[in-house]
């Protein structure tokens, strides 16, 4: 697969060099710069594509691979590939960034300039991130990030904004540098930051009982995981829209990207060791996050705590350590990315029109917007997991590995299903249906660059849905390879859930 | 009879030449402005001539009293760069201060000789004498707003505490020299290896008292106490000034000292200096939090740095000098750069160095923000600054010498400091402004600020060649 150009070096560095030209143009120009930024998210998101097309899907090696040395005198380069793990939050955050420009076009007014450059480098170093071999490298990217994300929440967000931008900051820093102590002992051990080579290694049972949780301090406050989630709420609220769809849609990501990439391959005996924990603590969030959405009058509060919820169900995949569990968690990242990106950019066009996010202002909508309520149907229910979406599948997946890995735990995650049928529901009931309130009568509903912004993400819905394999395909064999270095899962569970996978087909 | 080579001295000799001659000229130029370009001029010559030196001829002399390495080069370099940036962000404001006299170039000078001689000293009297040279010079600089109480107020602290430190400095060498009858650093530290004279508790005295007095110059804590006040009322520029030259001083003659004469007694030493680091990390980073004066808060954030620099004394390894040497170039340039950013603030009837100051600030100055932004980053530590690279270094030499648990702690305390770099961000950029300030920009002060922003940024991008550039130095010593 021979491309001319290095082509993730390019969907890295074409955003962030695209956000510098923006430095140069005139901030009276304000269209240039939105269309500029509209072209260079549409470039990147061209430049990316080979990746889902060209991808060779019968091996876990690293493809598209680059690697340049960097610092020699620490054995750092700069190391890139994708895997079939990695290759789709690449493209799901070039296509979300296009997503996110088109949202902010009218909902952002003041420091228009500022903003597309905040996005544009956001949109390379978290693709960075997704790329990255090296370990150095990839907490460069990791904590670069953290920059413009501070300035998109501080900045543009809600009334509480200050408050939610340094708790954000201040949560994944505090996250963050004790991994960064953690790399360093690890180099300190196998002396390479090289990804690959450090998964290769074998570390003392101690030393992996220890990195594990530094490396947890950083994966699971951006998860978030349950109990380190609470700046997530503030943060997703208090957001400018396409903030919260960054946030949801790819930021969160990271974590769980972290403990497939990091935490598992290189401490697979601290791992086993923890299951319990893990599947508990994903458990609690399943639950908490949902019952708490369900007591919620601010609608993006809503959206955010189910973010906390579903992100339970990716670590419950995660850490029941077999196939399904694992595919299923990666599947369910990206639908979550979709649906909840689509979902929190639904809110971002009624508040442009009405300012509010509280439920209570709402109300009958459904009468004065009939094809936005079409819309935000269809991912409330793709929210929910109804069959033929893409939510189905990859709570199918997850619950099915978790019933495998520990019945109670399946059993626990499947009563999470429920409650979120409840809270979306519920809420869809008390903004679309009932009175109109008059608030909203008279409301125009979504123009076409709206309908443009959400269509691609329905489209993924249904084709997720329909035909999981062109996207499951992908993960297969990176998947059994990580997993044959852990190995988990008594052989009697896996039957079961072999069994009811027959049963199902 | 047989002269000293004094070839290597060559770049102190042409300084301080040449601020003697910018102290005459004092008489006779009206323009002053002439006069600092005259002092760069010499200081330039002086720079050139240690190129010259380093190049072709031997690396000591008085009897290796006075040693001209490669590890007193990297210092001298820091030096040289404090100098100028120091003169750049200095015109404008003096003029404003009504305060542009040329003592100031040449006390500038004579300060930083005395640094460049405190690096290259081989012997404990020649350390003293170049500390006494940085210090009186930087005790008149700190009071030369004479109109101003707070300038005055600070010119008094720093001379008493200063005073009493070097007095301290004085104490421990006379106790070494009873000890072993030498105060060549190297000739002390085969002594020490060889004999009984380890386990002598004068020996540990002095060590201590060593540490108390370096301690001081470097404003480590319990020993920062005149740094909040000094840094707020010395002139802005003799702050920027202040916070670089003598810390990086502190650390070079705390490199050769510590880790070349008092070698063989490395576990006291860092039995003393871990606590101290610790300590001062913590004071510098927690008490930051509660300034509202920038100039303040900035001193608490130098006192913070240098807990992390004496992170890689404490490894005791030619990596962790390599590191704090390292730490010391990024800093010179993320601080004053920094500095150069307080200083356009302070304009003809603006103090310009209150926190609320910076309200809105992104809004009516959108560049001068975005310096700033790029210093706070890098100060707290954030890719792809190289504030970041500095730390990491420093983090890996410490973590690679046993001492995990100390970057653990570094690491806390750097993550409780970005809570108020950051507020300086959310100031410029998260709030509205009242008023428009007026920023008193010059071509001087943008050539300094580009120079540093593009310092701070290459750093963080392509640290390798500093990275060698600072081993190859530190494998001199």
């Amino acid at each position: 697969m021979e491309i001319g150009y290095p082509i993730l070096s390019a969907v890295i560095f074409v955003p962030v060099i695209g956000g510098l030209v923006l430095l140069l143009v005139n901030r009276a120009n304000e269209s240039i710069i939105k269309w500029g930024a509209l072209l260079v998210t549409i470039v990147t998101f061209v430049i990316s594509l080979p990746l889902f097309t060209d991808f060779d899907k019968t091996t876990y090696l690293m493809q598209f691979q680059e690697k340049h040395a960097w610092i020699p005198s620490w054995n750092i380069n700069y190391f890139l590939g994708v895997d079939g793990i990695s290759v789709f939050f690449v493209l799901l955050s070039t296509l979300i960034s296009i997503l996110c420009v088109l949202i902010s076009w009218n909902a952002i007014k003041d420091k228009v300039k500022e903003f597309y450059i905040a996005l544009l480098i956001t949109e390379g170093a978290m693709i960075g991130v997704f790329c990255s071999l090296d370990f150095f490298l990839f907490y460069l990217f990791w904590e670069a990030m953290l920059i413009p994300m501070y300035l998109i929440i501080g900045v543009w967000g809600g009334p509480r904004r200050l408050y939610a931008a340094i708790k954000f900051f201040l949560y994944t820093l505090v996250g963050s540098v004790l991994m960064l102590v953690g790399i360093i002992v690890l180099y300190n051990h196998a002396h390479t930051f090289n990804i690959l080579e450090l998964a290769n290694h074998t570390y003392p049972y101690k030393l992996q009982m220890i990195l594990f949780w530094a490396f947890f301090a950083a994966f699971a406050v951006k998860v978030p995981m349950f109990p380190l989630h609470t700046w997530l709420p503030d943060a997703h609220t208090e957001a400018p829209t396409a903030g919260s769809v960054i946030l949801a849609a790819i930021l969160i990501k990271m974590g769980a990207y972290g403990f497939l990439r990091f935490s598992i391959p290189m401490f697979p005996d601290a791992t086993k060791a923890m299951i319990p924990v893990m599947l508990g603590l994903s458990v609690v969030a399943i639950i908490y996050g949902g019952l708490i959405c369900l007591v919620q009058t601010d609608m993006k509060r809503l959206i955010a705590y189910s973010s906390v919820s579903h992100m339970g169900f990716v670590t419950l995949g995660i850490f029941a350590l077999n196939s399904y569990g694992v595919e299923g968690g990666i599947l369910q990242m990206i639908n979550h990315g979709i649906v909840t990106g689509a979902l929190f950019l639904c809110i971002g066009i009624i508040y442009d029109r009405t300012h509010s996010r509280e439920i209570s202002d709402y109300g009958g909508l459904a009468t004065p917007l009939p094809v936005y309520a079409g819309f935000f149907m269809v991912f409330t229910l793709a929210t929910i997991g109804l069959p033929g979406m893409n939510g189905f599948v990859g709570e199918f997946l997850i619950i099915l590995g978790g019933f495998a890995a520990s019945r109670i735990v399946g059993v626990l995650a499947a009563t999470g299903v429920v409650i979120s049928a409840g809270y979306m529901l519920w809420l869809y009931q008390r903004v679309f249906f009932m009175n109109v309130n008059e608030k909203v009568a008279g409301l125009k509903d979504m123009d076409a660059r709206e309908v443009l912004t959400l269509l691609p993400l329905l489209a993924l819905v249904f084709w997720i849905g329909v035909y999981p394999d062109s996207f499951l395909g992908f993960m297969h064999v990176s998947v059994s390879h990580l997993l044959e270095k852990i190995n988990s899962g008594g052989p009697a569970d896996m039957n079961v859930a072999q069994a009811i996978i027959h049963m199902v087909k | 009879m047989q002269y000293p080579d004094i070839n290597p001295v060559l770049p102190e000799i042409i300084l301080i030449a040449a601020a003697l001659l910018v102290l005459m000229l004092e008489l006779f130029i009206k323009r002053k402005e002439t006069i600092g370009f005259i002092a760069l001029i010499g200081v330039g010559l002086s720079m050139c001539s240690m190129f010259y030196v380093k190049g072709v001829v031997g690396q000591e002399t008085f009897g290796g009293m006075f040693i001209s390495d490669g590890y007193s080069a990297f210092f001298k370099i820091i030096f040289y760069l404090n100098f100028y940036l120091t003169v750049l962000i200095s015109l404008k404001y003096l003029k404003i201060e009504r305060a542009l006299r040329g003592e100031y170039f040449g006390l500038l000078m004579f300060a930083t000789a005395g640094m460049m001689i405190m690096a290259s000293a081989g012997d404990l009297i020649v350390l003293y004498l170049g500390l006494e040279l940085m210090a009186l010079s930087t005790y008149i600089l700190a009071g030369f707003l004479r109109h101003k109480k707070k300038s005055n107020e600070a010119a008094v602290k720093y001379f008493l505490l200063g005073g009493f430190s070097s007095a301290i400095l004085l104490y421990g060498i006379s106790m070494i020299y009873g000890l072993t009858g030498t105060t060549d650093i190297r000739h002390l530290a085969g002594l020490l290896a060889g004999g009984g004279i380890k386990s002598s508790p004068v020996l540990l005295l002095s060590v201590a008292l060593f540490v108390v007095a370096f301690g001081y110059k470097v404003a480590a804590a319990p020993f920062h106490m005149w740094a909040p006040d000094v840094y707020e009322g010395a002139p802005t520029s003799i702050t920027a000034f202040m916070s670089v030259g003598p810390k990086a001083a502190g650390f070079a003659v705390m490199g050769r000292v510590f880790l070349i004469g008092l070698a063989s007694v490395r576990i006291e030493w860092t039995t003393i200096l871990i606590p101290v680091a610790i300590l001062t990390m913590a004071v510098g980073n927690i008490i930051a939090i509660s300034q509202t004066n920038i100039k303040r808060m900035l001193a608490y954030s130098s006192i913070a740095h240098a807990g992390y620099a004496i992170l890689g004394i404490i490894a005791g390894t030619q990596e962790g000098m390599a590191a704090t040497m390292n730490y010391m170039l990024i800093y010179a340039f993320m601080n004053i750069g920094a500095f150069a950013v307080v200083i356009m603030l302070k304009s003809e009837g603006l103090e310009g160095d209150n926190l609320s100051d910076y309200e809105g600030l992104a809004k009516t100055h959108p560049v001068a923000s975005a310096l700033m932004l790029v210093f706070m980053f890098s100060l707290t530590g954030i890719p792809p600054t190289g504030g970041f690279m500095g730390k990491f270094y420093l983090l890996m030499s410490i973590v690679n010498a046993g001492y995990a648990w100390l970057a653990v702690v570094a690491v806390a305390f750097s993550a409780i400091s970005a809570y108020f770099y950051l507020r300086v961000v959310m100031y410029m950029y998260m709030k509205e402004s009242k008023e428009t300030p007026v920023l008193s920009v010059s071509p001087a002060i943008g050539l300094a600020l580009i120079i540093t922003v593009a310092m701070v940024i290459a750093m963080g991008i392509l640290p390798a060649r500093f990275i060698d550039f600072a081993g190859a130095a530190s494998a001199a010593l």
